[in-house]
């Protein structure tokens, strides 16, 4: 059982952390300069990891994308952070929060991380309130909560309906501000194409320079991956076009356990779609769910009626029927299924008839449509931009889209991977959420892990490295030099297969196979037949996609047909894995196991673990299953109900 | 003297540089117009106006010294903004589609130097008097310079008149964007008084039209509906 | 269904920015008045691979109108027609069957070309790191209810703080002035109680720095605000304005 070693400190769990910080290896501040850190990724965890590793005085090196890192997408996030404050004084705790994020994860996060989430959760208000976050205030100048979806206090803090984009300022500015001072060199427009690992151990990363297409190795005493999820293998998503799963899959293939893949979050309150030529779903943020009410016509033959001509007592306000005591708040994964259901059942709405009904005539009638627009006004603007249709006077339409990716590279305690000096941050990681995350805890965990988490762990870590410039590694090493050649050779490949098709055709192919069969709901059979399609969808690609362009120069077909190109890989791994997890727990809903109501039914005996991959060089559907037992000593597992 | 340079050298430095030396110019142009005005009063007003001006002494010509010094940086000043703003922007869109900026705004600059060129006419004009010399000698019955006289006369020349209504016309649309811009620039546009004056800003940039305007046009009336008033003293 | 519409295209193209770019004739047929511009161009480069040509280069990356990646000039207009609107969340419902539509990048000296439709706008970086941050110790922060501040203030700083840093402030200018941005920067940190020990320093070096990277100089034309999909306003320029000056007089002075 030595290869998943999670190292959770031992001990009571409210002491866990404070333990284990003391137990930790330590950087004298003098020192810290001699050792270089590699980030990738700016968002929240990078950018806010890359900031404090380098106020610490470590030599950071951080990579994005896009020509910014104030541009990473955890800026989209729209509704808020958690945090075990208890200002409104209802109740809440650091336990509370704990005991409701295992739970909304459907028992399926490792307890000691999800502890230490919401013991830190109140130093990240703190912390970014006093880099300028401008978060909302009631009139005496204190903070304002809310409450949100799937949680019975009010402790998420949010800024109006841009929360991630100024916790993502916030970081950046930090950022900016090492980056002034010397600490942090910054690589925009880079994307990391391969991890190199000399001797056992991650020391540098490829990537290509986006602008000249020149593809560089740059070597670091540790890795640090803060890249985001890997939503987009379902080419439509709520994720930005840029985001992929590049760097954490090529890590796994140099080594890196891959946990949970299957573990897919579908967020509930996103704008449907409209036809072929989607590019991508927007998400409304569920903070809606606060005061819309979630309905469909109970009649299949209202379906095609404007929603006016539609009496009250001809609608199903099926989430209020069902949950009585979370009602329209209930969980995500939750919500979700039941806009499926309601859509398979024949009752959905819209032209496509895959839509619901979220009706703010009450609120608007309880409360004043002034008071609706000051809440969710920039939400109904977004709607409207987008549908042209004006939510203050008919029903919005939403549906189900791809939002959040719960499985990621997996860590232990210290948020490094099996790969030493590989460690994970944010959702890239698969740590904290389980099989589902709640709303408004993305933003908490990217942060806890970037300010908090690994600026303590990583000096684990570093302190077992060569501290002098004559013993570490350095690009010259054979390994980079064949790196290089691979990441040259795949990209020359690339370029001259020159088919028929666009990589963005394979992207689509691949996107909605997997929503129909490795979606909302899956089974042994969809995701046989979807195992079966994948390595011919990614046989033809590498016939017959036609990338034009050169590799010297910017190249957005060639920098898509990479990522393309792992999804193809990836995707397998993830249907394996849902394949392998019969039972259902969070997002992970496989209809042979659900109670006769039609309720996820887990299986503790069999499946309270963390499934983690290894690559298997030769053929993904050949990857091997390892196990890291999941303990519960503080809550107990129970059937997670919102009735 | 180096904070001084340095704040020159800032973009929002010249800036506040051209706001306050035009604001002087504003305060000159508003109050030389109230002056002017007296002109519809009679011989009386307007000549022991222009007397008490003369009598200023060496006060007068600091004054004028320092309205020429405003006039010098505000030119020079804008001019190096101009050349920089230039450089900044040297490809322009196929498609040129302002959303915003008015026509006194996009025209600072061709507007301000036709003004400088009216304003040098101006003053040999009714100044310096250098184009009708004889107009030095015209004295009222009380043995002040009758510049009464001489600003109906002037006026009485269709083609100076023209000259002047273009010049003041020009004028008035610098200072439709030059008023409201000075409160911008200054600092001054967040408080809550500030929003009404950029509102009127137009609405004052054409009275002050409206008030020069109406001596060459009630000069040329007054010729030709032999009206009562703004008829010159006998020379 | 919905209703689609056929457009003629006159597109920038350019390999690099030392080559000499032209505007190049492409149809868009059939394009679904539902979808986006970006999705409308998606559609023409997918009609350009088909075609073996190269297809547009344009930054684009969250498509909800938040990350401020898309930077098109559309008809001589920054993120086209509609106001207070990303080039990703304007629709092609706001176009007419047989419009010809000029697709430009963002044009000034301080964002050099780097490919077609795409500009390099580190320059923002750059004045970002001269001084838009507040220098707090991560781990030293008090709670963040020890200083209250009043909600109007935290609201107008939330108003500043908006900014989505696409630069079509920059582009929309006449003298590609980045003023809205800086001020909006500035203004933000200027308004919170925390922002006050710095306020000096920040305002003097984030506009030494805005001049140094070759912006022009505010004319006030508010072809900024115009354009602004975060509805940033021109009286945060007006507050940089004060806040500038004062700052330069507090640094005159410190040094005597």
């Amino acid at each position: 059982m030595a290869i998943l070693d999670s190292k959770i400190p031992s001990g009571p769990i409210e002491k866990k952390w404070e333990k284990h910080k003391f137990e930790s290896k330590l950087i004298n501040p003098a020192n810290r300069r001699k050792y270089t850190v590699i980030v990738v990724g700016s968002g929240l965890a990078g950018g806010a990891a890359a900031a404090t590793l380098g106020e610490q005085g470590y030599n950071v090196k951080c990579f994005c994308y896009q020509d910014s890192p104030r541009r990473a997408h955890s800026i989209a996030a729209q509704g808020g952070i958690n945090a075990a404050k208890n200002y409104p004084n209802d109740g809440d705790s650091v336990y509370r929060l704990f005991y409701d994020t295992v739970k909304g994860g459907d028992f399926r996060a490792r307890e000691a991380n999800v502890y230490r989430l919401a013991e830190v959760s109140s130093a990240i208000i703190d912390q970014c309130t006093a880099l300028g976050v401008p978060f909302a205030r009631e009139y005496g100048g204190l903070l304002a909560n809310r409450s949100f979806g799937g949680a019975q206090v009010s402790r998420t803090f949010y800024a109006r309906g841009q929360t991630g984009q100024q916790l993502l300022l916030g970081a950046y500015s930090a950022l900016s501000r090492q980056i002034a001072a010397g600490t942090v060199k910054m690589f925009p427009r880079s994307e990391m194409l391969d991890l190199v690992v000399v001797d056992g151990h991650a020391k540098g990363i490829i990537v290509r320079n986006m602008i000249t297409g020149k593809i560089e190795a740059h070597a670091a005493d540790t890795v640090v991956l803060a890249t985001g999820g890997y939503g987009n293998v379902f080419y439509l998503s709520t994720n930005a076009k840029g985001c992929n799963v590049t760097a954490a899959w090529r890590a796994h293939k140099k080594g890196a356990f891959f946990a949970n893949p299957c573990y897919t979050q579908i967020h509930p309150t996103c704008i449907p779609v409209h036809g072929d030529f989607q590019s991508k779903l927007t998400l409304m943020s569920e903070s809606l769910r606060n005061d819309g009410r979630v309905w469909v016509p109970k009649k299949k033959e209202d379906c095609g009626k404007h929603p006016s001509e539609i009496p009250e007592a001809d609608r199903d306000y099926y989430l209020e029927r069902k949950y009585p005591s979370f009602g329209n708040l209930a969980p995500r994964d939750i919500s979700s299924r039941a806009a499926k259901e309601a859509c398979d059942d024949g009752r959905g709405v819209g032209s496509t008839r895959q839509s619901v009904y979220l009706d703010f005539a009450d609120a608007i009638s309880r409360l004043g449509e002034n008071t609706i627009r000051e809440r969710y006004g920039n939400l109904f603007d977004m709607y409207h931009k987008i549908t042209a249709e004006d939510a203050y006077k008919v029903p919005m339409r939403i549906f189900p889209a791809v939002h959040y990716t719960m499985g990621g590279l997996w860590v232990d305690y210290n948020l490094m991977s099996n790969l030493p000096g590989l460690h994970v941050a944010g959702e890239a990681n698969f740590s904290d959420h389980g099989a589902n995350r709640l709303g408004a805890s993305a933003l908490m965990q990217g942060l806890s892990d970037g300010y908090f988490v690994l600026p303590s762990t990583i000096s684990n870590y570093l302190a077992t490295q060569p501290r002098e410039a004559s013993q570490k590694v350095t690009v010259d090493h054979p390994e980079f030099k064949k790196a290089v050649a691979e990441v040259e050779a795949r990209t020359n490949l690339l370029l001259s297969i020159k088919g028929k098709r666009s990589v963005d055709s394979f992207h689509r192919e691949l996107g909605l196979l997997l929503w129909e069969n490795c979606g909302m709901a899956r089974s042994e059979e969809s995701l046989k037949k979807a195992l079966a399609q994948i390595p011919v969808i990614r046989d033809e690609f590498w016939k017959n996609v036609n990338v034009l362009g050169s590799a010297n120069d910017l190249n957005q077909s060639l920098e898509m047909a990479g990522r393309v190109a792992d999804f193809l890989e990836f995707a397998e791994l993830m249907c394996l894995d849902a394949l392998q997890r019969e039972e259902s727990c969070g997002g992970h809903f496989r209809v042979e196991h659900q109670f006769p109501d039609g309720e996820a039914k887990r299986d503790d005996e069999k499946f309270a673990h963390v499934a983690a991959w290894e690559h298997n060089t030769e053929d993904v559907s050949k990857s091997v299953r390892h196990v890291e037992p999941l303990n519960y000593e503080n809550v107990h597992l129970a059937v997670r109900s919102y009735k | 003297m180096k904070a001084i340079i340095s704040f020159y050298q800032s973009s929002i430095g010249k800036k506040w540089i051209v706001a306050l030396t035009g604001l002087v110019l504003v305060g000159f142009v508003t109050g030389h117009m109230i002056g002017n005005l007296q002109v519809f009063l009679g011989h009386e007003a307007l000549n022991r106006y222009a007397a008490f001006l003369q009598g200023l002494g060496e006060l007068l010509w600091v004054i004028r010294g320092v309205l020429a010094a405003c006039i010098i940086v505000h030119i020079i000043t804008t001019v190096l903004l101009w050349v920089q703003n230039n450089a900044a922007k040297p490809q322009k869109y196929a498609v040129n589609n302002p959303q915003a900026g008015s026509i006194g705004a996009r025209t600072m600059i061709v507007s301000g130097l036709i003004i400088i060129c009216f304003l040098v006419f101006h003053i040999l004009h009714f100044t310096a008097l250098s184009i009708h010399p004889e107009w030095k000698l015209w004295e009222d019955p009380d043995g002040r310079h009758d510049v009464y006289s001489l600003v109906i006369a002037g006026f009485r020349n269709p083609l100076e008149s023209l000259f002047y209504l273009v010049g003041v016309f020009l004028l008035a649309t610098h200072l439709s964007h030059g008023i409201q811009s000075f409160i911008q620039t200054l600092g001054l546009r967040s408080r809550k008084i500030a929003e009404p004056l950029t509102t009127a800003s137009p609405y004052l940039a054409g009275l002050l039209f409206l008030g020069y305007a109406s001596i060459p046009v009630g000069v040329l009336l007054a010729q030709h509906l032999n009206l009562p008033i703004l008829q010159p003293l006998a020379h | 269904m919905s209703d689609t519409i056929n457009l003629t295209l006159k597109v920038w193209r350019q390999p690099n920015a030392s080559t000499p770019g032209k505007f190049v004739e492409y149809p868009a047929k059939n394009i679904p008045t539902d979808c986006s511009f970006l999705e409308m161009l998606d559609i023409v480069n997918e009609t350009l691979v088909a075609q073996n040509i190269e297809p547009v280069a344009f930054d684009h990356d969250c498509r909800e109108g938040i990350c401020g990646m898309c930077s098109l000039v559309i008809n001589g207009v920054a993120h086209g027609p509609e106001k207070a609107t990303t080039t990703c969340q304007l629709h092609m419902r706001h176009f007419k069957d047989g419009d010809t539509v000029y697709v430009e990048p963002w044009r000034a000296v301080a964002f050099p070309l780097i490919k077609d439709l795409v500009v390099d706008r580190t320059a923002f970086e750059r004045i970002q790191q001269a001084g838009g941050y507040i220098s707090a110790r991560n781990g030293s922060a008090p709670d963040s209810n020890s200083v209250p501040i009043p909600k109007q203030n935290a609201d107008c700083a939330m108003d500043a703080a908006a900014c989505i840093g696409c630069g079509a402030c920059v582009a929309a200018c006449p003298n590609s002035s980045a003023m809205l941005f800086v001020s909006a920067k500035v203004s933000h940190l200027a308004l919170l109680p925390q922002g006050q020990p710095e306020r000096t320093r920040r305002a003097v070096k984030m506009v030494k720095t805005m001049d140094a990277e070759g912006f022009g100089n505010c004319t006030n034309y508010y072809e900024c605000e115009a354009v602004c999909p975060a509805e940033i306003k021109s009286s945060f320029i007006s507050m940089l304005n004060r806040e500038y000056v004062f700052a330069a007089a507090r640094e005159a002075v410190s040094e005597i």
